[in-house]
């Protein structure tokens, strides 16, 4: 084993619906859809018109300003529907699945090279697995990564525990590592959770032990190699490392996820076996018997709010629901209360520390200009100042963003900051805007 | 409940976009927002929020500052019938204080309340809940004779000149509630320094003791500083001064409740308290030795104890708008106030009390600190990168 890293900083929430280790198989509907806002600052052009037959793997649409990032089809069949919202955006492009199912093969060769797995991904259309720090999004297919790194455990609440996951594939889990060390020239490296005993032979390992948000590949990155001034990385999702290992196998797309579905408002969290871009309506009938909840896609920190009738996103692995709070409560601000969490120790709950919430979507009070400091330095793992950094964005002042480490930061590494906020101020939002506006000057 | 909400909502759409009553909506929201936390849900980022608020930031500062309070009320008593040399139970002493002190937290609330919300109403911004601790904090540093007119003048210089003009609370740079004392101080000397700290309000067929003397230790200690009260006095806060800060006890009962609930920086707590210690210590050191009765020579211990030392440091210097920011700059910050003070009492017997002009002093300078520090910290990174 190589090195390890202990993490003091951070929080675990504890919520109430764990997932039991059990796999369901969730038969699917024939309309699938692939949601090119699933990628983060990606303008789509569509690869195919309506009524067009695709493979699974076919290239459904591509970036518009790198034209040979494409993105795959999770079925063949036809397309039956181009969703369009506002100034006609692509939201969704539906296909309906044939009875059988036929794949669209690459050829993959006998020995690999940097250049060789390039093509490979890049033909597959799976280039969207690879994304890059700074900023999150997809990486260019011309950069030279300083490395990639994987983490292989997601610290989130009620997060799936990937090392389960992993175990239901491990071949295509190895494939993918090796091919991913082959790619960065051997500047792998790989975060795994003190708890986890996993198999890996390739990359360089470190250990990670502490709270959320130890499991995020950005923490991990700055405790391993951080990113200087011009240096980029890239990382790659645990499932996707697994998409990666079954192309390289088999030479096929094989759009498979084990989802978490968790929370309290579900009955019997579990892990189910989707297909990516699968209609997610009958998995809520079956599994949320109550009404007033939010279906989340992710976790309750950086998931994305799914409406009742919306498709498997492309990097989901974990779903959550929740009560919503909409209940005004009769001096809520003044009571003590058993059911509510805090990280300040004005209620009860740190007198409680193995105990279990339902929390709900309440903000549990209005939007203040910064008050109280110090609390968002108790959840952040980084030599990064966040209110400095986040006041620095407010005020567009790029030079000091940069000198305070903006490109070491995603929204999802200063999520528990915004959980613990109590002048309940956007954080992530304020961190995104930052990175946008350091990717147009940039 | 049910009851209430529904007044609440019958009445709402006169508030609301359009309603006749538009313009007083931040009023409005401002005891809705009291009465209930709104029924508000996360709309983008995270889903779960922390159930801490604003709100309940300042009322677990306000339940902090009830030991000093009660315990102000009764010293206020207690001062009183020791000037006449009277007997007086525990309640009596009590309510002798309660009476004199309630107006004047009602005054600074109803006055300091009544011009936030005027500003909330004309610049049409939420009214914000940091003047439910100030409005107590002004009475708290008073001496209890203060005409109320004068809390009434404080509290509007206070919201006025210590926050609106600057954007409201979390924009301001000085402390309010002391800015506010500092501007009484200095406006109207008479009533906030010499012999006012006892309430002598005639008791029928008694005279004042010829014993009693208004000096309180903070004068005394100038001349002889072993002329002051015992420590177990100064501690308990068997002593003149303003209503709340007598008492060393009650002040550290607040600061404990401040630091186990997290909302008050144990850090500036801390390094207050020993920036003025050391600085004692130093004083102490370097005391003249032919001059025994020397201010310079006062205990070290004794300089936490006396005047409002404790309170500055537990409820003054950790205001966290107005403190320094940083965590080592919170540390820098504590032991400069501390230091500072101890320099002011003993080197200028103009100001008997150095800790509030030392605190609004390092409120200016908290940013500079601040600065200095994330500076360190950006060259830190560099390094490291």
């Amino acid at each position: 084993m190589g090195k390890s890293v202990r993490l003091k900083k951070g929080y675990d929430i504890k919520l109430i619906g764990e997932a039991s280790s059990q796999i369901q198989e969730i038969p699917s509907a024939e309309i699938f859809a692939v949601k090119p806002t699933d990628y983060l600052s990606l303008t789509p052009k569509l690869a195919v018109k309506e009524g067009q037959e695709v493979l699974i793997g076919d290239s459904l649409f591509y970036d518009k300003k790198r034209p040979e990032i494409n993105f795959p089809s999770p079925v063949s069949g036809e397309v039956v529907e181009i969703v369009r919202g506002a100034k006609r955006k692509i939201l969704e492009v539906r296909v309906l699945a044939d009875k059988s199912q036929k794949a669209a093969k690459v050829k993959v060769p006998g020995s690999l090279t940097a250049e060789s797995i390039k093509e490979v991904i890049l033909k597959g259309n799976l280039w969207g697995v690879i994304r890059q720090r700074p900023f999150s999004t997809i990486a260019n297919t011309e950069d030279k990564p300083k490395a990639i790194f994987v983490s292989t455990f997601d610290s989130a609440p009620l997060a799936p525990d990937l090392s389960f996951v992993i175990s239901q594939d491990k071949e295509a889990f190895k494939k993918g590592l090796e091919v991913l060390n082959t790619l960065s020239d051997s500047n792998l490296y790989i975060g795994v959770s003190g708890k986890d005993n996993l198999e890996i032979n390739v990359g360089e390992v470190t250990t990670f032990e502490g709270p959320h948000p130890a499991g995020n590949v950005g923490i991990q990155i700055h405790h391993t190699s951080p990113i200087r001034a011009n240096e980029l990385v890239w990382y790659v999702d645990t499932q996707d490392v697994i998409l990666l290992g079954d192309l390289f196998l088999t030479g096929e797309y094989k759009p498979e996820r084990i989802v978490a579905i968790t929370g309290s408002e579900v009955n019997d969290p579990k892990y189910l076996k989707l297909r990516i871009g699968q209609s997610l309506t009958s998995v809520w009938e079956d599994f949320v018997p109550g009404q007033g909840v939010r279906y989340i896609q992710g976790n309750v920190l950086t998931g994305t709010t799914s409406k009742p009738e919306d498709f498997l996103s492309f990097y989901t692995s974990h779903l959550t629901v929740i009560p919503e709070g909409t209940e005004a409560e009769f001096l809520g601000w003044l009571l003590p209360s058993a059911k509510k969490l805090s990280l300040s120790r004005t209620y009860f709950s740190w007198l409680m520390p193995k105990k279990k919430y339902a929390i709900d979507t309440n903000t549990h009070g209005e939007e203040r200009a910064f008050v109280v400091s110090g609390q968002y330095e108790k959840v952040l793992p980084m030599n990064i100042m966040p209110v400095q950094l986040l006041k620095a964005i407010m005020a567009k002042d790029i030079e000091r963003m940069e000198a305070l480490g903006i490109y070491e930061v995603a929204e999802e590494d200063l999520a528990l900051c915004e959980f613990v906020c109590s002048s309940k101020i956007d954080v992530q939002k304020i961190v995104r805007e930052g990175l946008d506006l350091m990717q147009e000057e940039g | 409940m049910k009851f209430i909400r529904n007044l609440v909502d019958s009445v709402k759409p006169n508030f609301e976009k359009g309603g006749k009553l538009e313009k007083w909506h931040p009023a409005f929201e401002a005891f809705e927002t009291l009465l209930f936390v709104p029924g508000e849900t996360t709309k983008n980022g995270v889903h779960i929020k922390d159930a801490m608020d604003m709100k309940r930031t300042m009322m677990t500062v306000i339940i902090s500052l009830i030991p000093c309070l009660l315990f102000g009320m009764w010293n206020v008593g207690h001062q009183h019938y020791l000037a006449f040399g009277m007997e007086a139970s525990l309640m009596e002493k009590f309510i002798f204080g309660a009476l004199k002190v309630l107006p004047i937290i009602v005054v600074s609330y109803a006055v300091g309340l009544g011009v936030e919300f005027i500003f909330g109403v004309i610049k049409g911004h939420p009214i914000s809940e940091g003047y439910l601790v100030t409005g107590l904090l002004i009475p708290l540093t008073l001496p209890v004779t203060v005409p109320l007119w004068m809390v009434a003048l404080g509290a509007v210089f206070c919201t006025l000149l210590g926050k609106e003009i600057f954007g409201g609370t979390g924009f301001n740079f000085m402390n309010p509630a002391l800015l506010a004392r500092a501007f009484m101080f200095f406006a109207f000397p008479a009533f906030m320094s010499g012999e006012v700290w006892t309430d002598l309000s005639p008791e029928a067929g008694q005279t004042i003791l010829d014993a009693y003397s208004g000096a309180t230790n903070l004068a005394i200690f100038d001349n002889d500083y072993s002329a002051i009260q015992s420590v177990p006095d100064l501690f308990w806060g068997f002593e003149q001064g303003s209503i709340g800060e007598t008492s060393a006890f009650a002040c550290l009962l607040g600061a404990a409740w401040l630091i186990i609930s997290g909302v008050g920086s144990w850090r500036i707590i801390v390094s207050v308290f020993a920036g003025g210690f050391l600085t004692g210590l130093l004083m102490n050191f370097l005391a003249p030795a032919d001059n025994l009765m020397h201010s310079m020579h006062m205990p070290a211990l004794n300089h936490l104890l006396i005047g409002s030392f404790a309170f500055g440091a537990v409820f003054m210097a950790t205001d966290p708008v107005t403190a320094a920011h940083t965590q080592k700059g919170k540390v820098i910050y504590g032991l400069l106030i501390g230091a500072f003070t101890v320099i002011l009492r003993v080197f200028n017997p103009a100001y008997p009390e150095g800790v509030m002009l030392s605190i609004l002093l390092f409120n200016v300078f908290a940013p500079l600190i601040d600065h200095i520090v994330v500076e360190q910290h950006i060259k830190s990174r560099l390094k490291h990168a």
